[in-house]
């Protein structure tokens, strides 16, 4: 376990950006607590900083997982954001979901045309019972 | 009024004593046991007031602790002291309690190769005396170390045997034996101490030289070699065209686990601020790589046209002019 390189940090932060923009510093400075980004075994969790102290009493191998995973860092060390971060990125999200055209193509379509398929999390329909009638 | 006060005076001063003494000595239900060679008081006492104190036990817990503490002083005051260098020091006794162990019971060690056999066989060692009557110096010698009884080395005549080469040095036959036994026993005993730790010993597969050794084993006996030195290859000048070995940087350093929280959380907040600023931030090595790059590109550039201008100028005095010229300047450029 160890904290992230400033390389990391940055990689990690513009694939993060991309779903929830400036709010991003809203997960890095809390006020109710101070949290904080390890690596373990190439996955990245959110932790905050009373659990971490007491993760670190436990040895690395025998070590599985701590706090949040927010994603991991492949191979040739790109992050790829893992769905156990939904939770977290969820409250700031600018909108989710999947490009249904092109960016070119959404420069040039009509008023009504779909832009953007909504995708459920597997939660969305307990979550949302009311209201999906 | 005078009689008054010195009665009060008097009240007081035996106040005060009953006062000192009550803080000497303390009331306990069950005696304390001592153990003053650890220095060390065990109370037995049932907790009781502690218990009942309720939410906030400080005050009652410094009382106790006052009061086991006082009556370990006032043992200690019993025992008997001496002088140590103008202070006055009191003499522990032995310490009565056992310490449980500071660290956990050494595991068994595997058998060294020797011990093995002698078990297969059934050896057991012998008891031998240590000390030899030696006749040559006539006193009693050790039997195998410093100064032994028969010592091989030590001759000062030997006859030079049958079958041997009558110019060969014996006595340096004799040292040179000694050296590889020493050198046999040492590898041994590396041997079962690699046994014992479950490593292995740095092999030295390709280190003497055969002649009919592999490029990949010439070049591991070439890195050992550097490596080999007082400084561990840090000051070798390599050959002029040799390249540098790959994988020999520092090894990575990373940032404690629970370092300054403070500290981190600024720094990301600030490469957040970087990134969101959507202006291209300087970065300073690649400036100065370009700036240098152009720099040397517009030197080249100068070069190529003076040496051009200067073919020009050369070119129309005589063919002769015009061809040493030529070839001064070719051998400049190739150069």
């Amino acid at each position: 376990m160890r904290p992230l390189t400033e390389e990391e940090t940055r990689v990690m932060f513009e694939k993060i950006a991309k779903y929830i923009g400036e709010n991003l510093q809203l997960l890095v400075d809390r006020p109710d607590g101070t949290y904080c980004f390890r690596l373990h075994n190439d996955r990245v969790y959110y932790v905050s900083e009373k659990i971490m102290k007491l993760a670190a009493n436990i040895s690395g191998d025998k070590l599985v997982s701590l706090g949040t995973c927010f994603g991991k860092f492949t191979k040739t060390h790109k992050f790829r954001l893992h769905i156990t971060a939904l939770d977290y990125l969820a409250p700031y999200a600018k909108g989710f979901g999947v490009a249904a055209k092109s960016t070119q193509d959404c420069r040039k379509v009509d008023p009504m045309a779909i832009v953007v398929f909504h995708q459920a999390d597997i939660g969305e329909y307990v979550r949302h019972e009311e209201t999906l009638t | 009024m005078e009689g008054h006060s010195v009665e009060e005076l008097l009240a007081k001063a035996e106040r005060d004593e009953a006062e000192k003494l009550q803080r000497i000595t303390v009331h306990k239900e069950l005696e304390l046991e001592f153990d003053l060679g650890n220095l060390l008081a065990t109370d037995r006492n049932p907790p009781t007031a502690v218990r009942s104190a309720g939410p906030t036990p400080e005050a009652d817990l410094r009382a106790l602790a006052r009061d086991n503490t006082q009556l370990l002083i006032n043992q200690l005051w019993q025992l008997p002291t001496e002088r140590v260098e103008e202070a006055l020091v009191a003499r522990l006794p032995e310490p009565t309690t056992r310490l449980p162990r500071e660290k956990p019971v050494p595991r068994p060690r595997p058998l060294t190769r020797w011990q093995q056999f002698a078990r297969l066989k059934g050896i057991r060692p012998k008891k031998k005396t240590n000390l030899v009557w030696d006749e040559v110096s006539g006193q009693w010698r050790r039997r195998w170390g410093y100064q032994r009884a028969r010592d091989d080395t030590k001759e000062w005549l030997i006859e030079v045997p049958g079958g041997a080469d009558p110019m060969e040095d014996q006595f340096a036959k004799r040292i040179q034996a000694k050296k590889e036994r020493v050198a046999k026993n040492e590898l041994n005993r590396l041997r079962n101490l690699a046994r014992a730790h479950k490593t292995q010993l740095p092999s030295a597969a390709g280190m003497h030289p055969t002649g009919h050794q592999s490029k990949e084993e010439l070049g591991r006996a070439m890195q050992v070699a550097k490596v080999s030195t007082a400084s561990v290859g840090r000051f070798q000048e390599r050959l002029p065209k040799e390249k540098a070995p790959r994988g020999s940087g520092k090894k990575r350093k990373f940032q404690p686990l629970f370092g300054d929280f403070a500290a981190e959380k600024k720094s990301q907040l600030e490469l957040l601020r970087v990134m969101n600023s959507k202006k291209p931030q300087l970065d300073v090595t690649r400036a100065t790589n370009k700036q240098m790059r152009e720099e040397d590109q517009e030197e080249a550039a100068k070069r190529r046209k003076m040496s051009q201008k200067g073919k020009m100028n050369s070119g129309p005095p005589g063919l002769g002019g015009k061809r040493k010229g030529r070839q001064h300047q070719g051998g400049k450029r190739r150069k």
